[in-house]
């Protein structure tokens, strides 16, 4: 059967308030929900959200702007985030930079034409013993270098990473977990 | 990825559950006694006192209270609580398990920011098995009354929400902005109950000290800063990683371990921290003379400074939560001022006028986020003036 996209939404929404019930505590769930599967939130959405939790749609969009992984502009299929924290060497840093704009064909807080990549500077993430640190998706890749950009950028072509904006990564115990890799 | 920890950790020679078990053997004060006696602070940065926060949240009724663990780790040059869950978590668990048993908590939470969510799966499964084994769930530790369990939240990125009360409002469904206190999360905290809420690393801690006792615990480190703490190093030495050391020793020790020697500066405290120059080395790492939340970020010779502050600001100015007008607008102004600096159009006079509104913004800011803000940018500022000024001249075609 063929829904809209209107109609999918609303579907979600009733969907995830089944699970995750009507209260106000159950606002950011949602919105992760979401967001995760439709790679942001739309006004349409907040609508909707906002009508099953009785609330306005402007409590919705405070919270949606508030959050730096909640967005109501889709994102690139893959978000590539490089880690501005300052323990890193900054020539390192900014070889990474350099060579990911080169190679994407973007510049840092542009998506591509065709939607498949985003590219960001971000905070520290937690890693600033392994920099340069580029985040892909919910995948952590640690002292990377210029001349392995490449090589992570056919990754995501050649669809070895999760798509979407999935920030949801599982991975086994310990420190070498499947979802962190070392380029 | 590798792992980050460099140097032998306590957490790893403490026996599974022993904490635990020694809980149950005891009455309910006296493991909030022990806590308040081993002399356990808050080790995300807050520093205060853990046992005092029991004490509070114990004595208040109310048929629902909770505890919570603070794994925002949001504090730039911090990823010492990276290294606990993905190594230790069990200890954090059970040290939550614990406090829940002595204040009459029956929910515990991990707020885990949006970076670590990799690490979930393997969360998961450690709480799986800590049900399995009867440690979490319906009369936890074959305790018939006490009944507790452990959810997981993943953030949604915003470093102020590793405010306590900023985490709470997010868990509500809010904008992470912080509350006025009091009233303290340990009266009315998630949902108006009372919360004691911990930074991963304290959760480890309380487990070991009713593991080891009390008095082990707070024979060690300093008597105003009794016992370990882990810490975040990075930045130009040759060997970052995780080290835990008592409390009390000094920033050349420190160097000397990490080796990081050179260093013209360093960063004690993260984001929020403050610069040691080389002249101040010889200072001790404890509350009573440098805080800290435990990231050490070493600058080595070749580094600007101007740019570390720089660096700071523009952080500040994105992750305000914008509620008060002394961090919202202070740090922005501070950043252009910085920027002043860089481009060469920064005079004496203008330059004493931002560090007087750093003062303001450290003053006035409702938060302990805001109020720590401009404190990289005074410390650096106050030691290394004279290489700030008279910058190049740069047209700034912004």
């Amino acid at each position: 059967m063929f829904f809209t996209e209107r109609q999918q939404i609303e579907r979600d929404v009733e969907m995830l308030v089944a699970v995750y019930g009507r209260e106000r505590s159950a606002l950011i769930s949602i919105l992760q929900d979401i967001q995760r599967k439709h790679r942001h939130v739309s006004e349409y959405a907040m609508q909707v959200i906002a009508h099953m939790l009785d609330i306005h749609p402007v409590e919705v969009y405070s919270v949606v702007s508030f959050y730096q992984f909640l967005s109501d502009t889709p994102a690139g299929r893959y978000v590539i985030s490089l880690s501005d924290c300052i323990a890193h060497s900054k020539a390192q840093k900014d070889a990474v930079a350099r060579q990911l704009e080169t190679e994407l064909g973007i510049r840092f807080g542009e998506t591509s034409a065709d939607g498949r990549f985003s590219l960001k500077r971000v905070g520290c993430i937690g890693m600033c013993d392994q920099g340069p640190v580029i985040r892909v998706n919910g995948r952590i890749y640690s002292e990377v270098s210029a001349d392995r950009v490449g090589a992570l950028i056919s990754d995501c072509v050649a669809d070895t990473l999760p798509g979407g904006a999935c920030d949801i990564r599982e991975s086994g115990p310990g420190d070498a977990g499947s979802g962190e890799s070392s380029l | 990825m590798k792992s980050s920890v460099v140097s032998k950790l306590t957490f790893s020679t403490i026996p599974v559950d022993a904490g635990l078990h020694a809980a149950t053997g005891m009455s309910l004060e006296d493991i909030v006694e022990t806590v308040r006696e081993s002399g356990l602070r808050g080790r995300g940065g807050g520093a205060f006192s853990v046992g005092r926060k029991w004490e509070v949240a114990r004595g208040v009724r109310s048929d629902r209270k909770y505890v919570i663990c603070n794994a925002a780790e949001g504090e730039p040059g911090s990823f010492k609580d990276r290294a606990i869950l993905s190594g230790y978590a069990p200890l954090v668990f059970e040290g939550m398990t614990i406090a829940a048993l002595a204040v009459g908590a029956t929910r515990g939470i991990i707020y885990l920011r949006a970076e670590y969510a990799y690490m979930l799966g393997h969360l998961e499964s450690v709480l799986a098995a800590r049900r399995k084994a009867g440690l979490l769930g319906k009369q936890v530790a074959g305790n018939p009354r006490f009944n507790f369990d452990i959810r997981i939240q993943i953030g949604e990125g915003a470093y102020v929400c590793g405010q306590e009360t900023a985490l709470i409002e997010f868990l509500e469904g809010h904008r992470g902005e912080p509350r006025n206190r009091p009233p303290y999360p340990a009266v009315s905290g998630y949902r108006g109950a009372p919360t004691v809420v911990h930074n991963v690393e304290t959760w480890a801690w309380v487990t070991c000290v009713m593991a080891k006792g009390a008095k082990w615990f707070h024979d060690l480190g300093t008597p105003k800063s009794p016992g370990m703490k882990l810490f975040s190093v990075s930045g130009d030495c040759s060997r970052p990683g995780v080290y835990e050391f008592q409390l009390g020793l000094s920033v050349a020790e420190l160097l000397r371990v990490v080796g990081g020697e050179d260093a013209q500066g360093v960063q004690v405290g993260g984001a929020s921290g403050r610069m040691v120059p080389r002249s101040q080395f010889g200072r001790k790492i404890a509350y009573e003379d440098l805080p800290y939340g435990g990231a050490v970020i070493i600058l080595g010779e070749n580094r600007d400074m101007l740019e570390v502050a720089h660096n700071y600001l523009k952080f500040f100015t994105s992750e305000s939560c914008g509620q008060c007008t002394p961090c919202r607008e202070g740090t922005r102004k501070l950043l252009d001022g910085v920027e002043r600096l860089r481009n060469g159009r920064c005079s004496s006079a203008y330059l004493d006028q931002l560090i007087s509104l750093g003062e303001s913004i450290q003053a006035a800011s409702k938060c302990g986020l805001g109020q720590s803000s401009p404190q990289a940018f005074l410390s650096i500022v106050a030691h290394y003036r004279g290489k700030l000024m008279g910058r190049k001249l740069v047209d700034d075609a912004r």
